[in-house]
C-alpha cells in the first residue's frame, strides 16, 4: 500500500505502477463495500467500490467509515439484543458491557470475526476488508449487462481511492482491459504524479471541491486546498474529462461568496461542463455511532430544496450543466 | 380527469361492496322451475344464462357513458350459488371481516336462509368437487401443501382478442349456424356438437337481448330527462347499445361498449378466474381512435373520457365472494383484469407502440384505481420513451403499470406449442401468466407450497403442525449423509403432491366439462365454434394446465443454509438444525442468526445460493411440464403467489433458512423478505438465473424509494434496470415506489391513507384494504435505497 512519506514521489509512482501492471489481479487493497445500482456516481447505472482510508477528515464526514484504513469494529445497535455473548467470546478481552451494550476497544479489537458470526441479531460487523483486484473486478463484471443497456460502468470512490493508487491503477488498467467505464470519484488530496497517473487511465474523474478558501479548507476537512485546486486544473490542463462535485455543507461553504468563487474557478478549468451538487445528509452521523473508535461529527441542518435549486441556478447561469445529487 | 369522471369515480371508490342475491334468487328460481327440464347440461346453462340476462336488473348509472352493471348497481356484488353456496356463517365472517368485507343486509340474509341455502345445499358443485377428493387429497389440502382454484370459482383466465371489433354476436351466431349446417349424423360427438351449438345460439340471442334492454332503458331515461345534453348522451348511449354486440362496432365508443357487453357475460354467466379482460386494448381502439379522429368524430380529449368511463366500469365490479382457503389465497377485491399495451404487432412483429397505448398510461395515472389493473409489453423493438413514460407513471406509487418482456413471452407461447403468429397476439393476464388471446383456456388450478414441502422432506413426510403422515416417508433428515439425500427427499416430496394434485385435478377438469359448460364464454373463444366443443371441454385452441409454486426464495435459503453449514462446513448438524427449527429457534438465536445473515441468500447475485434456485425450478419443471391433462393440453409451470405466501407461510414451521413458524414465505420469485442486500441489479441477476422462456410467467416484485425515482436521471435508469433484466430474459417486474415509513403511518392511520395504493404481488391494492400479515410482510420487503 502506498505511503505518503517516500522521499522521491515519481519513482515511487513509476514502481507502484510497474507493480500494477505486473500483480494485475493479485494487487490488494482496502475496500469497505461495493454498492451496485449507484445511480448517482457518474453516468448510467454503476457499481461503485468504496476505497477505505482517507486524508480528510471532514467534520461533517459523509462516510465516516471510511477514514480509517485498517478494517474496524462497528455495531449496529438498534439490532443488540444484549445477550453479551460478544463479551464472553472474544479472546482479546476487546468487549465489555456498558450499560447492557457492548463496547469494544477498537485497539485491542483484532477484527478475527468470531463475535460476528455468533452475534444473534446480527448486529456486530467489520468495516473494510482486504480485497484483491480479480475479486474487486469480479463483483464489478456482474453487472455488465446493466452497463452496456445504461451507459454505465465502475466508479471508485471512499475514502479516497487515490491513497491506494497502486490498487486504483491495477483496477483501472483491468477495467479498461475489460471494456468497462471507470471514474473515480476523488477528493484530489495526492501527488501530482498520482493524479497524472489515474487521470491517463480513468475514464472520469469526479473531483470534490469542499471549500475556495484554503484556510476554511484546513479548519473544516484538516488539510489546505491548494494541492486539490493544482490536481483539478492539472486533469483539465490533460484533457481528462472532470466534473466538479461539490457538497452542499449549510454554514461552511454554501454561502454566496464562496459559491461565486466555486463558479469562478470551475469556469477557470478548460472543458469541464457539468457541477454536480450533493446536499448534505445525516447518513453520516448514523454511521458515526455505530463505529468502536469513535469519530465526532458536527451537527448540521440539511440543507433545504430551495437553497439547493438556488445554487443549482448560480452554477447554471455560469454556463454550467448542473445536478442536484449528483 | 373531467368533472364526470371524477364524480363517477368517486361515487365508485367511496361506495361499499356489498352483496346482492339477485343472480342467486334467479338462478334458484330456474333450477327450481322445469324450464330446463330434460335438456343436456350445456343447453341447461345456456337458458340459464338466458334467464339471467333477461330478467337481471338495468343499471344506468347517472352521467355515465359506458353501461352495464353486473349485479343491480355499482359495487352490488352477485354469488354463484350453483358453483358455491355460502352459508350463514360465511355471511357473518363476510361481513364482518377486516378486510374485503361485503355488507350483507338482513334481508340478505333472509333470503338466504329461507331461498338460497335450503335449495343448494347439497346440490353445489363445490361439495361435490371435495367429495370426488381422495383422502390423501384432503389431507395435503388441509395441511396448506397446495390449495384448489376451482373450489369456489370456475376455471377463467381467458383474454379477449380482437374478433369483437371485427365482427358482432350475429356474425358468431351464422357461423355457429353454418357448423351445425355441416354436422354428420353419423359422428359419433354429433348430438354433443349439437347441442354445445345449440347452447351457444341461445347465448348470443340472450346478449343481445340484455344489450336491447340497456337501449330501452336509455331511451326511457331520455324521455324523463330534463338536461337537453344528457337526454342526447343517453338517446345516443341507446343508440350504442342497439348496434353493439350484435353487430361490429362502428366507432370507439361502439367498441368500448361492446367490450363491456361481452365482460359483463362472462362474469354473469360464471364466476371466471381473473374475471375477464380486453387484452390489448391499445391495439383493438386504434383504427376506431384514428378514424375518430379523422372524420372528425372523436377528439382525443373524449376518446380518454370515454376510456376513463371505461375504467370506472371494472371498478364497480368487485371481485365475488371468497371465503375460506379461496380468500386466503386471494384475499382482495381486485378481479385480476389486467390491460396490455405496448409490445409488438401480431401480423409482422413490428412495434405495436401507438397513441392509444400513450392515453391509457395518462388514463391509468389519473384514474389511480386498482381495478382494471395495466401492464406494457416491452419487446427489444418499443421505444425507450414509451418504458420510461410508464417509469413516470411507476413512480407515482400506485403500483401501476406492471411491466412484462414481449420478446420472452413469445418465447413461452411458443414453448406451450403455439404458431408464432397466435404467440404475437398473446400477451400476461390476471397477475402475470401468458396466453394466446381470445384463443386459449390457460387454467390455473392452486398454488403449490414449497416451503411447506421442504418442511415434510425434513420430517420424514410428517406434518410438524398435526403429527399426520401427510407425505411419503422419505427417510429421517437427521440420517441424511449428503446435500443430495435432502434434495432428492425434496424432490420426491414434490413429485407425490403434484401428482396428487393432478389426480385431483383430472376429475375436476371432468366436473367442469360436463356439468358445468361455459356456452358464452366458447362463443368468443377460438376454436370452440369450429370444434363444436365447449371452452371447458378443450374447446380452445390452447389448453394449458398450470400449478402455481410458490416459495422457490424460501425453499432456495433452506436448501443453501442446509449444504453450507451441515455439508460442507460442518459448523451444524443436520439433527442440531431439526431441534433449533422444531424449537422455532428459542434458545437457538446464535445459531438463527448464522443462518440468516452468514448465509448464501437467493436475490444476491451469489452463484451458490443461485445455483440451487436453478435446481429447485428445475425439479418443479421436471415433474410438471408436459403432463397431459383432461382437454388435449400440457401442464406448464409458473411461478406467482396473489396473496397466498401469507397463508402457506401461517401452515408452515420454522425453516432452516432461519425464518420462524408462521412467517410469510417469499413470494413470486422474489428473494425471502429483506434477505437481498446487494440493490436491484443482483436481484434482477438471480431472479434470472431460472429459465423463464420455460415458463408460462413468473412474478417479480421489487420495492423502490421514493428518492430512486426523484429526477428524470433516475427514471431513465430505472428503464434501463428493466432492459437489463429483460436481456436477461426476465418475463415480468412491477415496483412498489413507497417508504416503509409511509406505510407504518399508514398502518397506524388508515383513515387518512384510504387512497395509499400498494403493489401486492400480481395486482394493487388498497394498503388500508389488506390484512395486517400482508401489511407487516410488505413493509419488511427489502425497500431499494438510494447509494
Amino acid at each position: 500500500m502506498h505511503s505518503r512519506d517516500n522521499s522521491n514521489p515519481a519513482e515511487h509512482i513509476s514502481e507502484a505502477s510497474a507493480t500494477a501492471e505486473a500483480g494485475g489481479l493479485s494487487v490488494r487493497g482496502s475496500v469497505f463495500d461495493i454498492k451496485r445500482y449507484a445511480i448517482h456516481d457518474g453516468p448510467g447505472i454503476r457499481t461503485t467500490v468504496f476505497f477505505k482510508g482517507c486524508p480528510l477528515a471532514c467534520q461533517w464526514c459523509h462516510n465516516p467509515e471510511s477514514r480509517q484504513s485498517a478494517p474496524e469494529p462497528a455495531l449496529r445497535a438498534g439490532r443488540c439484543i444484549r445477550c453479551g455473548q460478544c463479551v464472553e467470546l472474544c479472546r482479546q478481552d476487546a468487549v465489555s458491557l456498558d450499560g447492557g451494550l457492548p463496547r469494544t476497544d477498537a485497539g485491542r479489537c483484532t477484527c478475527c470475526g468470531e463475535c460476528i458470526e455468533a452475534c444473534p441479531g446480527g448486529a456486530r460487523e467489520i468495516i473494510g476488508c482486504e480485497k484483491t483486484v480479480g475479486e474487486v473486478m469480479a463483483e464489478v463484471e456482474k453487472d455488465v449487462v446493466f452497463y452496456k443497456q445504461s451507459g454505465g460502468g465502475v466508479t471508485f470512490s471512499g475514502g479516497e481511492p487515490l491513497c491506494q493508487f497502486e490498487f486504483l491503477l491495477a483496477l483501472l488498467s483491468e477495467s479498461r482491459a475489460r471494456k468497462i467505464h471507470a471514474a473515480v470519484d476523488t477528493t484530489c488530496y495526492a501527488e501530482a504524479e498520482v493524479v497524472d497517473a489515474v487521470g491517463e487511465k480513468a475514464d472520469l474523474l469526479l473531483c470534490d471541491i469542499k471549500h475556495m478558501d484554503s484556510a476554511r479548507h484546513r479548519e473544516f476537512t484538516g488539510v489546505d486546498n491548494d494541492l486539490i485546486l493544482d490536481n483539478i486544473r492539472r486533469l483539465c490542463r490533460a484533457g481528462r474529462e472532470v466534473v466538479i462535485r461539490v457538497p452542499i455543507i449549510p454554514g461552511f461553504n454554501d454561502d454566496q461568496a464562496n459559491i461565486k468563487a466555486t463558479g469562478r474557478f470551475a469556469a477557470s478549468l478548460c472543458g469541464v461542463e457539468r457541477i454536480d451538487i450533493l446536499p448534505y445528509n445525516r447518513g453520516g452521523n448514523e454511521k458515526a455511532k455505530r463505529l468502536a473508535a469513535g469519530i465526532d461529527l458536527v451537527q448540521i441542518e440539511t440543507p433545504t430544496d430551495k437553497k439547493m435549486r438556488s445554487i443549482a441556478a448560480k452554477f447554471r447561469s455560469r454556463g454550467f450543466k448542473v445536478k442536484i445529487g449528483g | 380527469m373531467n368533472e364526470r369522471v371524477s364524480r363517477l369515480r368517486k361515487e365508485s371508490v367511496e361506495t361499499r361492496p356489498y352483496i346482492s342475491t339477485e343472480r342467486a334468487e334467479l338462478i334458484t328460481e330456474f333450477y327450481k322451475s322445469d324450464i330446463a327440464e330434460g335438456k343436456s347440461a350445456v343447453v341447461t346453462r345456456a337458458l340459464v344464462f338466458k334467464h339471467l340476462m333477461e330478467n337481471k336488473a338495468v343499471c344506468i348509472n347517472d352521467g355515465e357513458l359506458i353501461v352495464g352493471e353486473r349485479g343491480p348497481a355499482p359495487k352490488a356484488t352477485p354469488t354463484y350459488p350453483e358453483l358455491c353456496c355460502h352459508d350463514l356463517e360465511d355471511l357473518r365472517i363476510l361481513n364482518s371481516r377486516k378486510k374485503t368485507s361485503f355488507v350483507v343486509s338482513d334481508e340478505v340474509r333472509r333470503k338466504y336462509k329461507e331461498e338460497i341455502i335450503p335449495f343448494w345445499s347439497g346440490r353445489t358443485l363445490r361439495e361435490k368437487l371435495f367429495s370426488l377428493m381422495s383422502d390423501e387429497w384432503h389431507r395435503a389440502f388441509d395441511a396448506g401443501v397446495f390449495t384448489e382454484f376451482m373450489e369456489q370459482r370456475a376455471p377463467g383466465h381467458a383474454i379477449l382478442d380482437d374478433k369483437i371489433y371485427r365482427e358482432g354476436m350475429l356474425d358468431f351466431k351464422r357461423r355457429i349456424t353454418e357448423h351445425r349446417g355441416r354436422i354428420d349424423p353419423n359422428d359419433a360427438g354429433s348430438y354433443a356438437k349439437e347441442q354445445q351449438y345449440e347452447a351457444m345460439a341461445i347465448c348470443i340471442d340472450a346478449v343481445i337481448t340484455f344489450a336491447g334492454r340497456y337501449a330501452d332503458k336509455a331511451e326511457e331515461l331520455a324521455g324523463e330527462c330534463g338536461d337537453a345534453r344528457r337526454r342526447a348522451e343517453l338517446l345516443h348511449i341507446a343508440e350504442v347499445c342497439r348496434r353493439v354486440p350484435a353487430h361490429a362496432p362502428r366507432d370507439f365508443h361502439e367498441a368500448l361498449q361492446a367490450y363491456w357487453f361481452v365482460h359483463l357475460s362472462v362474469i354473469t354467466e360464471l364466476n371466471t378466474w381473473d374475471s375477464f379482460n380486453p387484452g390489448r386494448l391499445d391495439q383493438h381502439l386504434l383504427a376506431f381512435y384514428e378514424d375518430g379522429l379523422a372524420k372528425g368524430t372523436l377528439t382525443r380529449e373524449e376518446a380518454k373520457e370515454l376510456l376513463e368511463c371505461f375504467w370506472i366500469k371494472f371498478n364497480n365490479q368487485p371481485a365475488p365472494p371468497k371465503v375460506g382457503v379461496t380468500e386466503e389465497q386471494s384475499g382482495t377485491y381486485t378481479d385480476f383484469a389486467l390491460i396490455n399495451t405496448g409490445g409488438l404487432r401480431a401480423d409482422d412483429g413490428s412495434d405495436a407502440v401507438n397513441e392509444v397505448s400513450y392515453m391509457i398510461l395518462e388514463v391509468v395515472e389519473e384514474m389511480r384505481l386498482t381495478q382494471p389493473s395495466a401492464c406494457i409489453q416491452i419487446s427489444s423493438k418499443n421505444p425507450q420513451a414509451f418504458l420510461e413514460r410508464a417509469c413516470e407513471v411507476i413512480r407515482t406509487g400506485i403500483g401501476q403499470p406492471s411491466v412484462f418482456n414481449t420478446d420472452v413471452i413469445i418465447k413461452e407461447l411458443l414453448h406451450d406449442g403455439k404458431s408464432l403468429a397466435d404467440a404475437r397476439t398473446g400477451g400476461p393476464s390476471g397477475c402475470v401468466t401468458v396466453s394466446s388471446f381470445g384463443k386459449e383456456s390457460c387454467t390455473l388450478t392452486g398454488y403449490i407450497n414449497w416451503p411447506k414441502i421442504f418442511e415434510l422432506a425434513c420430517n420424514n413426510g410428517a406434518d410438524p403442525a398435526t403429527g399426520l403422515q401427510t407425505g411419503p416417508k422419505t427417510g429421517e433428515a437427521r440420517d441424511f449423509m449428503s446435500y443430495q439425500q435432502l434434495f432428492d427427499a425434496y424432490s420426491k416430496q414434490l413429485e407425490y403432491f403434484i401428482n396428487l394434485k393432478i389426480e385431483g385435478n383430472n376429475r375436476i377438469e371432468r366436473l367442469f366439462a360436463d356439468e358445468m359448460p361455459a356456452p358464452f364464454m366458447s362463443v368468443v373463444m377460438d376454436d370452440c365454434i369450429a370444434k363444436g366443443l365447449d371452452y371447458h371441454n378443450g374447446g380452445a385452441r390452447y389448453n394449458p394446465t398450470y400449478i402455481q409454486g410458490v416459495g422457490i426464495g424460501t425453499v432456495t435459503d433452506c436448501l443453501a443454509a442446509v449444504k453450507y453449514h451441515v455439508f460442507e462446513k460442518q459448523t451444524l448438524t443436520m439433527n442440531e438444525l431439526l431441534k433449533a427449527a422444531a424449537a422455532d429457534f428459542a434458545g437457538y438465536e446464535s445459531l438463527r442468526n448464522k443462518l440468516l445473515n452468514h448465509t448464501p441468500k437467493y436475490g444476491n447475485d451469489d452463484d451458490y445460493a443461485d445455483a440451487i434456485a436453478e435446481e429447485v425450478f428445475e425439479a418443479y419443471y421436471r415433474l410438471l411440464n408436459g403432463r397431459d391433462n383432461t382437454k388435449g393440453g400440457k401442464y406448464r409451470v409458473n411461478l406467482l403467489p396473489t396473496t397466498v405466501h401469507i397463508y402457506f407461510g401461517a401452515v408452515t414451521g420454522a425453516l432452516a433458512n432461519g425464518r420462524k413458524a408462521g412467517a410469510p414465505v417469499s413470494e413470486g420469485i422474489s428473494p425471502s423478505q429483506g434477505c437481498d442486500s446487494k440493490g436491484p441489479t443482483a436481484v434482477v441477476k438471480s431472479a434470472s438465473r431460472i429459465d423463464h422462456a420455460r415458463t408460462g410467467g413468473t412474478l417479480l416484485n421489487m420495492k423502490f424509494n421514493p428518492q430512486l425515482l426523484a429526477d428524470a436521471e433516475s427514471i431513465e435508469k430505472l428503464a434501463h434496470l428493466i432492459r437489463g433484466y429483460f436481456a436477461l430474459g426476465g418475463h415480468h417486474v412491477q415496483f412498489n415506489v413507497i417508504t416503509a415509513k409511509t406505510l407504518r403511518r399508514a398502518q397506524e392511520k388508515p383513515d387518512e391513507n384510504r387512497e395509499l395504493i400498494i403493489r401486492v404481488a400480481g395486482y394493487s391494492d388498497y394498503f388500508v384494504d389488506i390484512g395486517k400479515e400482508l401489511q407487516d410482510e410488505i413493509i419488511t420487503r427489502t425497500e431499494q435505497q438510494v447509494f
